[in-house]
């Protein structure tokens, strides 16, 4: 078939914009993705406390842990907003600092995360209820370490001779906005396993 | 800034050569191994899924040699379990979802005037992960060890009290390289009808097709996470004695029902959906009109695949949920029949007089309006509470949803591959041939499967290894079994029809059949760069509103592999964006994977230890290697 | 042609009747929009070429609008057919019945001066009485299911599930198995025998009674006693009292060997003795090594315990 020239692109920018091009989207896909296992997660929780005739069948977790971990990931987004500020101005020493201070960052909340296995004085294995507080937390936790990888790597590369690139603050923006997710996802599982048994 | 070649006023031959040093995969095998060329993909995954088809088919025919006659002796009970499992398993998740999945991951792309796939290593990725998959639990029913409860697994048969050795978990832990790989198709899927159409294809000129893989894309995301949860449960249940699925500790034995079927119910409106897209090309084609109704087609779709997520419950009609919670589940069950109606209504709208030509395709067609609707009649019979409690787990629903499946997706897909088979190969399938196996197919198939509603009245239970002589179920079981030999050869001679015409088939030139959609536009096979100059659409029919010379833009570099990203509603050009190189990390990451997943059936630590080579190869991929590709 | 003793089509109770009485219609109408389906199919393929039709849109809206109203109304028929199904009757009869891999253990509780007794393998029941079947399982999930008489309902652990059925005809039903339970799902029948009132009170007795005298006097049941046998069997009025398998107090009067495997026969108690694992492959009984002396005192013994 013949073909007959009738627009030119080449004026056009040569990487996606930001916000709306396929990094993003596909970010927001996964982020659909597992904020569905998020809540389906809950679900099965509040599932099980239906069906149980008592719940919890320990004693309420103690809040310290749990509320410290939110407090932290609540905190953690002013740094967070200030990286996704300085990725958009691309302002490459910036951004290195931030990034650091989020890798020193994300490792509180994993520290607190031993204690609040604890917290809930329940093994896996002794009762559903046991299984799914761990598996929830277990969940957000594999999030938090997969977050603490990708922010290390990104760091890394953020000294590389491969840095000062929009394609590299795009991916900052990313990570930034997954960081954002991690710590939404946080408040409702928060609120179910620590604030649903006192209901 | 450097210069940059660009297309603009180039030869036509020069072009294409630079376009080939760019887009072109290495030869030989490393280039098998590295490409994240859609079509290169989507080809192994069809012909991967074929596959097992023909494996799933093999064990339907043991089945129906053991059921031909009461007290059969072909298969032991241990055998025959296994055998129906794998069966379904295999034609569910190892055929039935991947193979809609690559029909979209190789046609998608094409159909949208793009020239990769979204995330094209995720793709490759996604292909790998799947084989690895397959080829796990097939390994595993050579060596006698296969998953031997069922297709959905039920809890406890499937726990770790009575469900003892490694054949469930094997069961479990393919589920999850299956739902990995469908979901990485997914995500690419998506975000190539959002981000990748051609320029001017606006929301409202977007084929049929890919609005259904589009939504079929959502139905993903939004169930597999199900069974993701479910299956790992039932994992942590067997590996670490967590106790989800046990009443005795607070489990609950109906949360894994739940759980499948929240999943399961949608996954078979994700086989069901891209084939009534592949029902609505073939119809526009042959009828040389567009499908009537274009609206309330994409709404049937979208409504489809919303309704899918309320439904669920009538899988469990007779688990003694409460009586009013289930009739409201018959009721979202029925509702179903009224976007499926509407989309039957308007093909039959586009037929009215039309004189389509009767080619192999449009024969599947015909072939699947005379079996889907009988098999949605029986689907509104079983959403009826007290009918279910008697058609359940009986041979009458076994027949409903073989005429859903295969009436109502694997017919559409055969004529699809018919169809779309030029754009495929380059050649033609054979026509006398072709019909033929269609004939066997269409005949076999409502003679093998039409009985057993008869069967399930008669109160046959499904998944029986024999039955007594003195029940008179022996008759029609002979005739199913018969009839469905019939079937097999129709599958068989469609096999061979393929093959042959790999080779031997008439050429089929660009545009084979005077269709209006882009795939159409580019050569048969297409190039590795799909279009030489992206088409700009200002129709909902691009080939037939300008039939004598494609609209297309021009502008695009030639030293790095580049395409168009278009704004989401409009499709206006918003950016030139690169498309990743080929890459062997997806293939090593996949077999990280592979080995995690596998290692992970035997101790929890494989997760921990597993974890770290994944992460590796992960890094490996994503490192940017200083290409054209990656500056901006 | 409807299949007889285990049959949706032939039904011998009130709720399979009433469920066929939905069925037929509701067949005749999906059948009938079925070949409409298809009749306006030939036609649009038969008729001259030409434009589509201009009133396309009336059609398809007024077809669309059709199957909103079918819906509709087969929904209300299901949920009205549905309640009496699960509305509780009146003094119904008691029974609990729970399922096992792969065979049923019956219990009659007292009622009135009749005592509570347990069997296995059978249930009986008087004509024209509500019966209310009482179904849990020990195991995995099983469905009790007899299409003659009613639909199924499924048997599952750590949950109680009840089933309503009225007998309307005497004769004997076939019960089976209706969800897969693992490697016997397949051999897990039990026949439903439909009695007058007055004999189901005297069947119901005799059940409740010991063993019979003559079979605890024969040598046989030494061998039982002594040899594994009594660790899963009870015999009442001997000393096996086992209960991981089926219940023998009253074995030669079922109807059945082995939930449906086999007829009762003196040939048949022989041969399951000897190797149940031959009959019913994977079944929970282990073959118990016996010489052919125990194996036909045991035979006779069991032979005499109606
Ligand atoms: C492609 C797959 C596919 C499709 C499309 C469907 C479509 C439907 N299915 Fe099916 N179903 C399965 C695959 C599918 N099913 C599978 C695999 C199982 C069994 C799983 C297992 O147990 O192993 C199953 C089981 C199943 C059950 C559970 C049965 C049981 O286990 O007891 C039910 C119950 O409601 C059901 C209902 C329906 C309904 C209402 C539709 C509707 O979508 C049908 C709608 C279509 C029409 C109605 C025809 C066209 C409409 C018209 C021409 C308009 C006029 C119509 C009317 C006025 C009614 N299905
Ligand atoms: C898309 C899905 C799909 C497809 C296509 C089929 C196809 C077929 N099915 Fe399947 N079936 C299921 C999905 C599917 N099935 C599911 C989900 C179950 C439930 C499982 C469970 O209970 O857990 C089931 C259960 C099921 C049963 C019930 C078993 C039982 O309950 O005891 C039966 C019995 O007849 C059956 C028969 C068939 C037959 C005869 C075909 C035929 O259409 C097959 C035709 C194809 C062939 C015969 C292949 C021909 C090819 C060759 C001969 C080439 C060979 C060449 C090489 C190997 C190189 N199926
Ligand atoms: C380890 C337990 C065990 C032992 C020992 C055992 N049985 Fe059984 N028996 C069972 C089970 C379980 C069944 C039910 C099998 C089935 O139908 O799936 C059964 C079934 C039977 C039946 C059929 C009952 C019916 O209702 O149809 C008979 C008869 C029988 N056993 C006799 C014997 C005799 C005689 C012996 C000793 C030689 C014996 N059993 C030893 C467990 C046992
Ligand atoms: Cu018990 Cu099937
Ligand atoms: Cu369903």
């Amino acid at each position: 078939m013949k073909a007959r020239i009738v627009a030119d692109l080449s004026e056009l920018p040569t990487s996606g914009p930001r916000g709306s091009g396929p990094t993003w989207w596909g970010n927001l896909a996964f982020m659909l993705i597992e904020g569905m296992g998020f809540a389906l997660g809950i679900g099965v929780y509040l599932y099980l406390a239906t069906v149980a005739p008592d719940w919890p069948p320990a004693p309420p977790p103690e809040l310290a842990a749990g509320t410290g971990v939110a407090l932290v990931l609540l905190l953690s987004l002013i740094p967070n907003a200030l990286l996704a500020r300085w990725a958009k101005a691309q302002d490459l020493r910036r951004i290195r600092l931030g990034l650091l201070v989020m890798l020193g960052i994300s490792v509180l909340p994993l520290a607190l995360r031993v204690l609040e296995f604890q917290a809930f004085h329940v093994r896996w294995d002794e009762s559903a209820y046991g299984s799914i507080v761990w598996v929830l937390l277990g969940l957000h936790t594999t999030h938090l370490l997969a977050d603490l990888v990708e922010t290390a790597v990104l760091a890394a590369l953020m000294f590389t001779r491969h840095a000062d690139n929009p394609r590299r603050y795009g991916d900052v923006e990313d990570e930034v906005a997954y960081w954002v997710f991690i710590v939404a996802t946080w408040l409702p599982v928060y609120a179910c396993l620590y604030w649903a048994p006192r209901l | 800034m450097r210069a940059q070649p660009r297309d603009t006023g180039r030869e036509e031959a020069a072009l294409e050569a630079s376009l080939a040093a760019v887009w072109s995969s290495r030869p030989g095998l490393l280039g098998w191994l590295t490409t994240v060329d859609h079509k290169a993909i989507g080809r192994r995954y069809i012909v991967t899924a074929f596959l097992f088809l023909a494996l799933g088919g093999v064990l339907a025919l043991l089945m129906r040699w053991q059921l031909a006659q009461p007290e059969g002796r072909l298969l032991g009970p241990d055998r025959y379990n296994q055998v129906f499992t794998m069966h379904g398993t295999t034609m569910m998740f190892l055929f039935a979802v991947p193979v809609m999945e690559a029909m979209g991951v190789y046609l998608v792309p094409l159909m949208v005037g793009t020239r990769n796939i979204a995330f094209p290593r995720l793709n490759a990725f996604s292909y790998w992960v799947y084989l690895f998959g397959g080829a796990l639990l097939w390994i595993a029913f050579l060596l006698d060890m296969a998953p031997d409860v069922g297709w959905f697994a039920y809890v406890p048969l499937a726990g770790p009290q009575y469900g003892p050795g490694k054949r469930a978990d094997i069961w479990a832990q393919m589920i999850t390289f299956t739902e990995v790989s469908a979901l990485a198709v997914a995500v690419g899927l998506v975000v190539t009808v959002f981000k990748q159409r051609a320029p001017g294809m606006s929301l409202d000129r977007i084929p049929l097709f890919v609005w259904a893989m589009l939504v079929t894309s959502f139905v993903v995301i939004l169930a597999m996470p199900s069974i993701v949860l479910a299956s790992t449960a039932l994992i942590l249940d067997r590996l670490v004695g967590t106790q989800f699925f046990n009443p005795a500790a607070g489990g609950d034995v109906l949360l894994w029902q739940h759980l499948f079927w929240f999943f399961g119910h949608p996954e078979v409106y994700i086989i069901f959906i891209p084939a009534v897209g592949m029902v609505s090309t073939i119809l526009a084609t042959f009828c040389r009109r567009p499908v009537f109704g274009y609206l309330a087609m994409v709404l049937a779709l979208v409504g489809t695949g919303l309704l899918a997520f309320g439904l669920w419950v009538h899988h469990m009609f007779t688990t003694g949920l409460p009586r009013l919670g289930e009739s409201f589940f018959t009721a979202s069950s029925m509702a179903i029949a009224v976007p499926s109606g509407l989309q039957i209504f308007c093909w039959l709208a586009t037929l009215w007089g039309a004189r389509p030509r009767l080619t192999v395709p449009m024969l599947y067609v015909l072939a699947f309006l005379f079996t889907f609707v009988l098999g949605g009649m029986t689907g509104v019979m079983v959403a009826s509470v007290p009918l279910d409690t008697q058609l359940h787990d009986s041979f009458f629903v076994v027949a409903h949803f073989h005429y859903v499946l295969v009436g109502g997706a694997v017919f559409p897909l055969l004529g699809a591959i018919h169809y779309w088979y030029p754009k495929l190969t380059g050649r033609l399938m054979e026509e006398r041939l072709g019909r033929w196996a269609w004939g066997l197919v269409f005949g076999g198939f409502n003679l093998a499967f039409f009985p057993m509603h008869l069967l399930g009245l008669w109160g046959m239970p499904r998944r029986v290894y024999t039955y007594p002589p003195e029940l008179p179920w022996g008759g029609l079981n002979l005739f199913s079994s018969l009839s469905a030999a019939l079937l097999a050869a129709g599958f068989l001679l469609f096999f061979w029809n393929a093959w042959r015409s790999a080779r031997h088939g008439e050429a089929a030139g660009p545009d084979p059949w005077g269709a209006g959609t882009l795939e159409w536009a580019t050569s048969s096979p297409p190039p590795p760069w799909n279009f030489t100059r992206i088409p700009v659409v200002e129709g909902a029919d691009p080939l037939r509103d300008s039939p004598d010379a494609l609209k297309v833009a021009a502008g695009l570099r030639l030293d790095r592999r580049e395409l168009l990203l278009t704004s989401v509603m409009a499709a206006e050009p918003e950016a030139r964006e690169s498309s990743p190189r080929d890459s062997v990390w997806p293939l090593l990451a996949a077999i990280a994977t592979t080995a995690m997943l596998i290692w992970s059936i035997f101790t929890p630590w494989a997760v921990v230890w597993g974890a770290i080579p994944v992460a590796a190869t992960l890094i490996f991929w994503f490192w940017p290697r200083g290409t054209p590709e990656d500056e901006s | 042609m409807n299949g007889a003793a285990q049959s949706a089509l032939a039904p011998g109770g009130a709720e399979a009747a009433a469920i066929l009485s939905l069925f037929w219609p509701v067949t005749a109408l999906l059948g009938a929009i079925w070949l409409a389906v298809l009749l306006v199919l030939a036609l649009g393929l038969w008729r001259r070429p030409g434009a589509a039709p201009r009133r396309a849109g009336l059609a398809v809206g007024a077809a669309t609008a059709g199957t909103v109203l079918v819906v509709i109304g087969l929904t209300l028929a299901s949920y009205l057919v549905t309640r009496p199904l699960s509305a509780a009757a009146e003094a119904p009869l008691v029974v609990q019945v729970q399922g096992r891999q792969w065979w049923w253990q019956v219990t009659y509780p007292a009622e009135g001066d009749a005592p509570g007794f347990t069997t296995a393998n059978e249930l009986r029941l008087p004509l024209g009485r509500p019966v209310r079947l009482e179904l849990a399982a020990a195991d995995v999930i099983h469905s009790f299911w007899v299409p003659n008489l009613a639909g199924k309902q499924d048997m599952i652990p750590g949950r109680d599930n009840a089933l309503l059925l009225t007998p309307r005809q005497a004769g004997i039903f076939r019960a089976q198995c209706a969800e897969f339970c693992g490697m016997q799902h397949a051999r897990m029948a039990l026949p439903v025998v439909v009695q007058p009132a007055a004999e189901f009170a005297r069947w119901r007795a005799g059940q409740a009674a010991p063993a019979a005298a003559e079979a605890l006097a024969v040598a046989g049941r030494q061998v039982f006693e002594s040899r594994q046998c009594s660790a899963c069997h009870t015999v009442r009025g001997s000393e096996a009292a086992g209960s991981t398998g089926p219940d023998l107090t009253h074995l030669a009067s079922r109807e059945t060997l082995g939930a449906g495997l086999l007829p009762m026969t003196r040939g048949a108690l022989a041969a399951w003795t000897a190797d149940p694992q031959t009959l019913k492959p994977g079944n929970n009984m282990p073959l118990v090594p016996l010489t052919a002396d125990e194996l036909q005192a045991l035979t006779e013994f069991l032979a005499l315990l109606r």
